[in-house]
Parts: structure tokens; sequence; C-alpha cells
């Protein structure tokens, strides 16, 4: 038992989720106080845990990989792990100094220089000044942007800030990491300037580490023992292989992540997007896609009140993680026409030899007719692509130093 | 050794820190105070020159209506002075308490992605304020020396040990303000305007003589009341009049601190699933 450095013991978390309203109101509170009537929004409340008798331990010097869908409560059981929040029952102990780093750039000053931020969320991330005195040409050299050292960030491109608030991260020195999805940041070449930092961390620097990504490739390559979350619980604890293999196999019971949730949905509302998912050419329901596969996108479109309408467009797009778009498709790109929807429908668009390389991406969703909106969910859900055979040559690709992929033919004439 | 660092997570115990975390977050508070003035020079067009004008132009407009027009009497000084000290003391409070009360909401992203003692923000805001509270304060000195009242020779420790008193005011209200801020956002658009209507139940514009003695014991609740008229009275020099309210002010201003910070204490574990 001594040699556990962290102890998590029977964590539970619950949130009270208010539909509708976010913040309250101090009027809303008082008016409330006045009137007869039950708050409205006390029985619309919904309780949800977010974690349910969360157990595991971890050995000085481990990596631990926590897989798992959205949702799942992965971000959650690292944000209790940091005393970001507490938890709703059950403790936990860990032995030395905690740094956590749920985010690339906490804090950042868009007015302040590279310079300047550097010190800032080096602070906020709990290094010393004199710390950051002592690593700050580590730390500007592995950026590389010591050029734009005096330039404000907000002059910075996004490419740029990310590099710098990663390389900033990359020299914190506790005992103890928390990382949460922060190496899909950047570009190819500095995912995998960054991804080699983590290795050099983990593996040279003996640090303890709890590990939260979507990029299975670098859970397989940094972590030795895993958890997968599911539903706030632990459904596997054990090796990394076992642990991915499990996870990548589920596929049925799912169901309910394919739910199409919207924050700030518009539209005028007739029809709505109810599901996504995507599947393979063989029809099996998948959760991420391989560079160069056969690949269905999948929609469910449902009518949410009895009002008919007709020629409907729908669209997709993919964005990387800076919500840039890359890839925008519409039925009426290949003239197949909707004239008329039933209560349920499913649309399905293969998409041959996907063109992306590895990476985190998002999908936005929009649906319209002749009128105007019908429904525009947004940003709807993130999918992660894996290196995959695109060349059909038998060989993933190793590196990807684009984010897209084509097919050339070559010869030599 | 092991045992010193070892952080217990639990339910019971929440997120708030101890008094000790407090301490070893030295460094990160002061580099929020130094972000927090650095931004502000760095916006602001006018910059440092806009610290001086505003209470300039109040002292000014003040002096017209009040002084002028109202005839408010100001006792030994010219009513320019005497609403300048007024104003310099009153703007450090005031600065302090909004920047206090949204020191939490506008730290939002950091709130939510690192553990840091809380309490920081809050004395980062109120201890930012006296960057601004230096300016105007060399700016009354200079009006002082040009309508030749010098203040007395104990202004050197009373004027400091004054803006710690202002702070420390505005640190208790605004630790309270700042929690309930975080659920309530109406908070926010409400308080200036408060801020602004209690200037009127505090000497900024008049002596405290004028109030009937009953009425300066209630006043006395608020220190900023002890604090202006000590103000005033180290320009005059002479006999100390309010000796008898000083305890309510010491009184008022410990429970308000206590308050604040076992209020803040409290709500710290549920920010940042509300915020």
């Amino acid at each position: 038992m001594s040699n556990n450095i962290i102890e998590v013991n029977k964590i539970s978390k619950k949130y009270i989720m208010n539909q509708g309203a976010y913040y309250d109101t101090l009027r809303d509170k008082i008016t409330s106080m006045f009137s007869h009537r039950t708050d409205d929004r006390k029985k619309k409340a919904k309780i949800f845990w977010a974690l349910r008798d969360i157990s595991f331990s971890v050995k000085k010097g481990e990596v631990l990989g926590v897989v798992g869908r959205n949702g799942a409560g992965k971000s959650t059981l690292l944000k209790i792990l940091s005393r970001i929040t507490p938890p709703t029952s059950g403790s936990a102990l860990i032995k030395g100094r905690v740094g956590s780093l749920l985010e690339v750039g906490t804090g950042f000053h868009q007015e302040l220089s590279g310079r300047e931020n550097i010190y800032l969320n080096g602070s906020i991330l709990g290094m010393k000044q004199s710390e950051i005195k002592k690593k700050f040409d580590e730390i500007v050299d592995f950026s590389g942007i010591e050029k734009f050292l005096d330039t404000p960030v907000k002059y910075y491109s996004s490419g740029m800030t990310t590099r710098l608030a990663f390389s900033v991260a990359a020299f914190l020195e506790p005992e103890v990491l928390l990382v949460d999805e922060v190496l899909s940041v950047g570009d190819a070449e500095f995912q995998k300037k960054s991804l080699g930092k983590m290795e050099d961390i983990t593996k040279n620097e003996g640090r303890t580490i709890i590990f939260v990504s979507h990029n299975l490739n670098a859970i397989e390559g940094l972590c030795s023992k895993c958890i997968l979350l599911d539903g706030g619980k632990i459904t596997m604890d054990g090796d990394t292989d076992d642990v991915i293999n499990k996870y990548m196999s589920r596929s049925s019971d799912i169901q309910d992540n394919d739910k199409v949730i919207a924050v700030n949905r518009q539209g005028s509302g007739e029809y709505q997007f109810s599901r996504f998912w995507l599947e393979n050419s063989s029809g099996n329901r998948i959760e991420s896609i391989l560079s160069g596969q056969d690949v269905y996108f999948i929609f469910e479109i449902r009518q949410k009140n009895k009002k008919n309408l007709k020629d409907f467009k729908i669209s997709f797009s993919i964005l990387d993680n800076f919500e840039h778009s890359l890839i925008l498709h519409r039925t009426d790109y290949k003239k197949f026409d909707i004239k008329q929807m039933s209560k349920k429908n499913i649309f399905k668009c293969l998409i041959r030899s996907f063109p992306l390389s590895e990476g985190r991406y998002k999908i936005g969703l929009y649906l319209e007719n002749k009128d105007g909106v019908v429904d525009s969910p947004g940003v709807v859900k993130n999918f992660q692509v894996n290196s995959g055979d695109f060349f059909k040559n038998a060989s993933k690709i190793v590196v990807n130093h684009s984010p897209f992929l084509v097919d050339g033919e070559w010869s030599i004439h | 050794m092991i045992d010193k660092k070892t952080i217990k997570i639990s339910s019971e115990k929440g997120v708030s820190s101890s008094f000790s975390e407090l301490i070893n977050s030295y460094d990160l508070l002061k580099v929020f105070i130094w972000r927090d003035i650095k931004v502000r020079y760095k916006q602001t067009v006018l910059g440092v020159l806009w610290v001086i004008l505003q209470p300039l132009f109040s002292m000014i407009i003040f002096t017209i209506f009040f002084g002028k027009l109202a005839k408010i009497p100001s006792g030994a000084l010219p009513y320019t002075l005497f609403s300048l000290i007024g104003l310099t003391f009153w703007n450090l409070f005031s600065n302090s308490v909004s920047k206090a009360s949204d020191s939490v909401v506008v730290n939002e992203g950091i709130v939510k992605k690192v553990y840091f003692p809380r309490l920081i923000l809050p004395i980062s805001a109120v201890l930012g304020s006296l960057i601004d509270f230096g300016l105007n304060l060399i700016l009354l000195l200079i009006l002082s020396i040009f309508l030749s009242y010098l203040p007395i020779p104990i202004s050197i420790i009373l004027i400091p040990l004054l803006a710690l008193v202002t702070i420390g005011t505005a640190l208790g209200l605004g630790l309270i303000l700042s929690s309930i801020n975080v659920r309530y956002r109406d908070v926010r658009y409400v308080l200036p305007f408060f801020i602004q209507i209690s200037m009127f139940l505090v000497p900024v514009i008049y002596p405290l003589n004028i109030v009937d003695p009953a009425n300066r014991m209630l006043m006395a609740f608020n220190p900023m009341t002890i604090v202006i008229e000590t103000g005033r009275w180290l320009f005059v020099g002479g006999k100390f009049l309010y000796y008898d309210l000083v305890p309510i002010s010491i009184i008022s201003l410990s429970a308000m601190l206590i308050i604040g910070v076992l209020f803040f204490k409290k709500t710290e574990d549920v920010f940042t699933d509300v915020i």
C-alpha cells in the first residue's frame, strides 16, 4: 500500500442539471420568493451521476491511461483529482505535488506578450518564479517562437499560441501529473514533438501520470496500465492492450452516445437531427475512423411537429480542433433530392477512402429547405481518426505531415 | 516528509485550501496583480492619465454643485481639497469592491481548469487597486501643497493604515459579493449602482459633523466614514473629534472580514460546478 502514490477510494460525483437557464439570477430568485407557484426549474432539475464509486490506485512512476467515450466521466475524474471540484462522496489520497494540465494555455492573456504569458501561465500551473526563470530558455527553445517573444499573443496564429502553451506545460515538474487530452493540439510536426516530450517525461523522469486521451495510439505508447470508464463507472482496469481491445470492441450497447445534443440549437425546428453515428462498409458501428477506410456517416432525423415541409437539403461539415471547416458535403452536391420526410428518417452517406489523417475532428450538422434553416444543432460530436492503410499497401502512415491525404500515382519519364 | 505533502481529497473537506497553501501561493498572487496592472495600462489609451483625471473632474463638479451652489460646509479646508480627500479614499474603496466582486467570474477560465487557493483572486483584486490610489494620492498631495495645507507628520503612518482599512473593508464585502456573483449573474449589473448610491452614506461630499450624533454611530459601521474623516483631519491637524466612533469601525471591519472569509470558503466548493 505504501508505494501507491495515488489512491482513489469510492469517488462519486453528482451534478444537478438545470434545463434551460444557464445561470440563476437574483431577480428570479426574489420574484419566486413572492410568488406561490413552485419554482418551475426545480421540477426540471435532473440528477446526473458523472462518476459512481470509482476506486483505483497508481504506483510511483506508473503512467495510467484513462479511456472512455465522451461523457464517460474522464474529465470529471481529473477535475476531482486536481481539486477543482470536490467529490460528492468518497475520498482520494495523493502523495506529492500535483500538477494538472486540463487544457493548454490556461490563463493566457491576449494583450500580453509571449514572454509575459510564459510567466503568467507557468505561475498559474504552479511553477515558482525562480523555476520559470531557470527553464525560460528551454521553454522558448522548445516552442520555436523566439522571434515573436515580445509580440502580444493576440497577433499569434492559433498554432503558435498552442505551441507556446504546450511548451510551458511540458516543463512542469510535479511528482504527479494529471493530463487531459492536450496532445491533439498544434500541427502534426509539433504533435510528434510533444508526444516525444511526453515519452521523455514518463519513461526517463519516472513521474507518476494520469493521462486522458482519445488518441489511442498515444495511450498505447505512453501508458502501462489503463482504466476504461463508461457511464461514470470503471468497466475495466488492467493492461493497456486489454483495455484498448475491450474499448474498441464494444459497440451495440451505446446507442445513447449517438444522440445529437445541441447546446445552442437554431432553425425552425419542425424536423431535427436526433442521432448521428458512423459505420464501416460491412455495416458495423465504429467509434473511430481509419484513414483510407470506407465509412458511412449516418444521420437520423425526426419530425418534431405536425407541419409537413418539403425539399430538404442536408449538409455536414468536418472541422478541426479550432473549428475550421475542412470538409463540407451536401445532398445537393450529388443531386440527391429529398422531397419529403417521414416521422423518422435515416440517411446514410458513404465516403470512400476517408481522406483525413490522424487526429481529433468534430462534426457539424445542418438541415435546410427552401424557406430557410430547419435545424442547425451546430458542432455536435467529436470523433477520432487513426492512421490507417490509406494507400492500400498494407502500411500505416506513421507521421502525418498534413491533414489531408490524396492517392497519387507516380511514374518516371 | 511524505505526510506533509499528502493531499487528501474528500467530500467533507471540499476543495477549500489551507492557510499554508495560501501563503505558498504568494508567487501566484504577485503574478495576478502584475497581470491586472499590465493589462489595465496596456489597453487604455489614456491609461495613467485617466486615473488622475477622473477624481479631478469629480472634484471640480462637486465643488461647483455641492460647495458653491448647495453651500455644504467643509470646515477648515477649502471644498476642493475637502472633496478630493473624500474621493481619493472613496475611489479606492469602490474600485476594490467592484474588482473583488468580479474577480472570480472574470477569471472563470482559470478557476475551471487549475487548482489554487481561490482567495487569491479577491485579494489580488483589492491589492491591485492600490496603484490607482497611489496616483490619486500624488494628485492630492500636489493640490494640498498648492493650497498650502500640508498634511501633519503622522500621515506617513496613517495614510497607509487608512488605505489598509479601506481595502480590508472592500475585501470583506468583495468576498461575499464575489461568491454571490458566481451564482447570480445579475449582481454584476446591479452592484455599480449600489456602490454609487452608497457614497452618500459616507461623508464624501459633506462633513460628518453636520450629521446628528446618533446617526454618526450608525455611519461608523462603515469604516469608510472614519477613514475619510481621519484623512481630512491629517490635513487640518488639531484635535481629532471622533475617537468614540473608532471602536465601532474596528469591530465592524473585523466582522466583515471574518464573515467574508467564512462565506467565501463555504461557497468555494461549488464555484466550478455553477460557474
